[in-house]
């Protein structure tokens, strides 16, 4: 099933598709960044896809890679049940991508999410905010050069038990392998 | 004839102490998973009414026990202050499960390091959740406490803003002294490439 | 009420004539004859964080026009604790107990989901035993019924019934003793593991759930004696909180609140997994996507899950619980202490983690909430270079603001009851 809408992105839109594959019984289809709205408009409006649901939207970060950023979309459709995972590219120097809050309602939330969490700026969002954390965050926290412990806190009490040794200790031990 | 003048004082003092720590009202600060451990602890099997602090109060005015049940995240930190300075006095605080103590094991950029970086907190009740029975076993540990009037934890740091001028309420919190707790852009970054 | 010449009493109602002539002050009697002119100020309600009804840490700001939401923005948040930032750092089964506390009222499904999920990256999927996938039905599905009563009671318990509160509290007990008995824990039980799970059912657990079973199914039926015939339940459930079902496809709904609306998606049905094709169940729906159609599926969900427990407490077969395989399934303890060859594999375990091959995959299976998926990045190492949680209710909560406009204000504690929103999963 699913296939078949490899070939269709691939018959309707051959310039935007990069690469098309299969992977753990995961379709997988990797657009130009410029034209992911296209991809995903067809793909939900064309009559043999008919993909009405966004199920999820998040961002990986590849740090060192180029482009640095991979938007990933997961599409699914409740006619035929066939999912499709769609993937895009997004350079560091200019982390934009078109917004597709108005194809589905579900984009809203997770566009927001995703420049919260990791600064990519979706081009077109009706009201992009930060949503999980609050206004006065810098930064973005689940980017890999963002440390794990860096807390912003709003308000301590003076006599407050001091955290920065502990967790400096956590950070050394445990984890953060990729963070220095 | 012979007691000392605190005789009587003290005596009253007791018998207020013992009043109190037998009508405990719970405001219970639920955020996250302990909550559904708390719903337990309140329900029929374990049943918290027979220690008297049965009853949650959702007003912090009516209430002199705060349990701030579950992960407290930066974001969260300025309610539960507000909420623990419109608590009139004398009040309480237990910390319910070990991420509203220490944060537990998320240690990361967002969850407060345990509540008593925002409030002064008497009782600390590990577990993750904590089982009813140690629930019980915190509750009655701060009743002694009450009973020895060590209890209280505002009487180690003073009064706190319950008479906060009006105005002054947007900026929360205030410490008694004027002073604000809302730390400013420069102390809330990290320093030196260290991690706070 | 007012009695008319012939000696009947008909009902007041506010627009009854008579509410024309009770007298206005002074400084209205201009409005006397236009009451729409009346002038009204809008006043601006926050709900929440921390509020009784709100038994998630959400945030609504409402602007209300008397009674009225005119608009509303809903902030969720308060409970964001670095799910993702956690896994970064953490081996495959450290992360365990994290997903333990995404969705907290039924952490077994989210232990079996994030399983399925590493296993596909592995591989593995078909090399799971078959009793070790019995075991996750069973518990998963007892989890499903903790977590449906947790969100039918608590809701209910908004609305006044604080009884059926006590009562459902009672049945969830019941649950949370057997999943006591399996895992050692009551509500975070960290009780999969990748290739299997981590202890064997207790030898009498058969027997304990078929009767525990027949006591929760009291307890619900008890629960509902008392509130589907109750007329003040009726009026602030039905009608309440529509949604359509074109758009709750398209704000992401799954799960009993997408079912609600007429949609019959369950992953359980449509995609199966582990072994949901041995049982014969139905995928309750309901017509309308108000709170009532929400409440009626999660309560015959209930039913199903429970024939889904007896049919696979019938069918479970003896064998291994977890693979035969050195590289993914911790060596026996035994082992561990007496062997030299048991102790370093244990450490090599424990310290470095699971090899998982470079990929990608994203694995979805039917929690309570809807459709819980997982997409994990892995880079070959024993740490996942993204572990990505797909929380059903973050969406659910995105459309509680097209939910709530319109509606009294009142009606926003069962509207926001019935989606249930959970804190840990939606934030993460």
């Amino acid at each position: 099933m699913a296939e078949r809408l490899l070939d269709l992105l691939l018959a309707e839109l051959p310039d935007a598709v990069v690469e098309v594959g299969s992977y753990l019984g995961d379709e997988i289809a990797l657009v130009h960044r410029d034209r992911v709205r296209d991809v995903l408009t067809l793909l939900r409006d064309h009559e043999s896809s008919k993909m009405d649901m966004l199920v999820d939207l998040t961002v990986v970060d590849y740090l060192g890679q180029s482009p640095r950023f991979e938007v990933v979309y997961h599409l699914r459709s409740t006619t035929f049940g066939h999912r499709l995972r769609v993937k895009a590219g997004v350079p560091e120097d200019d982390p934009t991508i078109a917004s597709v809050a108005d194809l589905w309602k579900s984009a809203n939330w997770s566009e927001r999410e995703a420049w919260d969490l990791y600064g990519v700026r979706f081009e077109g969002h009706p009201d992009l905010r930060r949503i999980l954390m609050y206004g006065a965050f810098e930064g973005h926290p689940l980017r890999k050069d963002y440390p794990q412990n860096a807390r912003q806190p709003l308000v301590r009490r003076p006599d407050a038990p001091p955290t920065d040794e502990l967790t400096t200790r956590l950070r050394l031990h445990s984890h953060d392998r990729r963070v220095e | 004839m012979n007691q000392p003048a605190s005789y009587i004082p003290t005596k009253l003092q007791e018998a207020v102490n013992w009043a109190q720590k037998y009508s405990l009202f719970t405001y219970p600060f639920a955020t996250a998973c302990c909550a559904m451990e708390f719903m337990s602890t309140l329900g029929p099997r374990y049943d918290l009414a027979r220690f008297g602090a049965e009853f949650p109060r959702f007003s912090p005015r009516q209430a002199d026990l705060l349990i701030v049940i579950g992960t407290i995240v930066e974001r969260q930190a300025p309610v539960l202050r507000r909420v623990y300075d419109q608590m009139a006095d004398p009040k309480w605080v237990m910390a319910f499960g070990v991420c509203a103590s220490t944060g537990g094991f998320y240690q990361n950029y967002t969850v407060t390091p345990g509540a008593d970086q925002v409030i002064p907190v008497d009782v600390y009740v590990p577990g993750c959740p904590p089982r009813p029975e140690q629930v019980m076993d915190g509750l009655m540990v701060l009743m002694n406490r009450i009973q020895d009037h060590r209890g209280s934890v505002q009487r180690e740091v003073g009064p706190t803003a319950t008479a906060t001028p009006i105005l002054d309420r947007r900026r929360l919190p205030v410490l008694p002294d004027g002073t604000s707790m809302v730390l400013d852009k420069e102390e809330r970054m990290p320093k030196d490439g260290r991690v706070r | 009420m007012s009695l008319d010449s012939t000696g009947t009493v008909t009902p007041y109602s506010p627009s009854d004539e008579l509410a024309g002539t009770i007298p206005l002050p002074p400084s209205l009697a201009a409005y006397a004859d236009e009451p729409e002119r009346l002038p009204t100020d809008e006043v601006i309600v926050n709900m929440g964080p921390s509020h009784p009804a709100m038994h998630g840490t959400v945030r609504i700001v409402a602007r209300l026009d008397g009674e009225l939401i005119k608009d509303a923005d809903v902030q969720v948040g308060y409970l964001h604790r670095g799910f993702e930032k956690e896994c970064e750092a953490a081996t495959y089964t450290q992360i365990f107990p994290y997903v333990d506390r995404l969705n907290y009222v039924s952490a077994m499904l989210n232990n079996v989901g994030y399983a399925m999920a590493v296993e596909k990256l592995l591989g593995i999927t078909d090399r799971i035993p078959e009793r070790a996938e019995y075991i996750r039905v069973i518990v998963g599905e007892l989890s499903r019924i903790s977590d449906h009563l947790t969100c039918i009671v608590a809701s209910l318990a908004e609305l006044g019934g604080l009884t059926t509160f006590f009562w459902g509290n009672r049945a969830r007990e019941h649950v949370w003793e057997l999943l006591e008995d399996v895992s050692g824990a009551r509500l975070t039980y960290s009780y999969c593991r990748i290739g299997g799970v981590a202890w064997d059912l207790t030898p009498d657990f058969a027997d304990k759930a078929r009767v525990k079973l027949t006591k929760i199914a009291d307890y619900v039926a008890d629960v509902r004696k008392l509130v589907e015939r109750n007329r003040i339940f009726l009026d602030r459930m039905e009608g309440v909180g529509v949604i359509s079902k074109e758009d709750a496809i398209s704000y992401g709904f799954t799960g009993p609140c997408l079912r609600a609306c007429g949609v019959a998606y369950d992953v359980r049905k449509d995609h199966p997994y582990s072994v949901y094709d041995h049982f014969d169940f139905d995928v309750p729906i309901a017509h309308g996507g108000d709170n009532l159609a929400r409440y009626l599926v999660r309560i015959e969900e209930i039913y199903q899950s429970m024939s889904i427990i007896e049919q696979a407490l019938a069918q479970i077969p003896p064998g291994p619980i977890i693979m035969d395989d050195p590289a993914i399934a911790l060596p026996a303890k035994r082992e561990v202490y007496n062997t030299i060859e048991g102790m370093i594999a244990h450490f090599k375990h424990i310290m470095e983690g699971i090899r998982v091959p470079p990929g990608e995959a994203y694995s979805y299976t039917e929690a309570a909430n809807g459709e819980l998926g997982f997409f994990i990045v892995s880079d070959g190492t024993g740490r996942p270079y993204k572990c990505r949680c797909r929380p059903p209710c973050f969406y659910i909560t995105s459309a509680l603001r097209d939910m709530i406009l319109g509606a009294n204000v009142a009606d926003v504690v069962p509207i926001f009851g019935s989606i249930n929103m959970i804190g840990g999963e939606c934030d993460r």
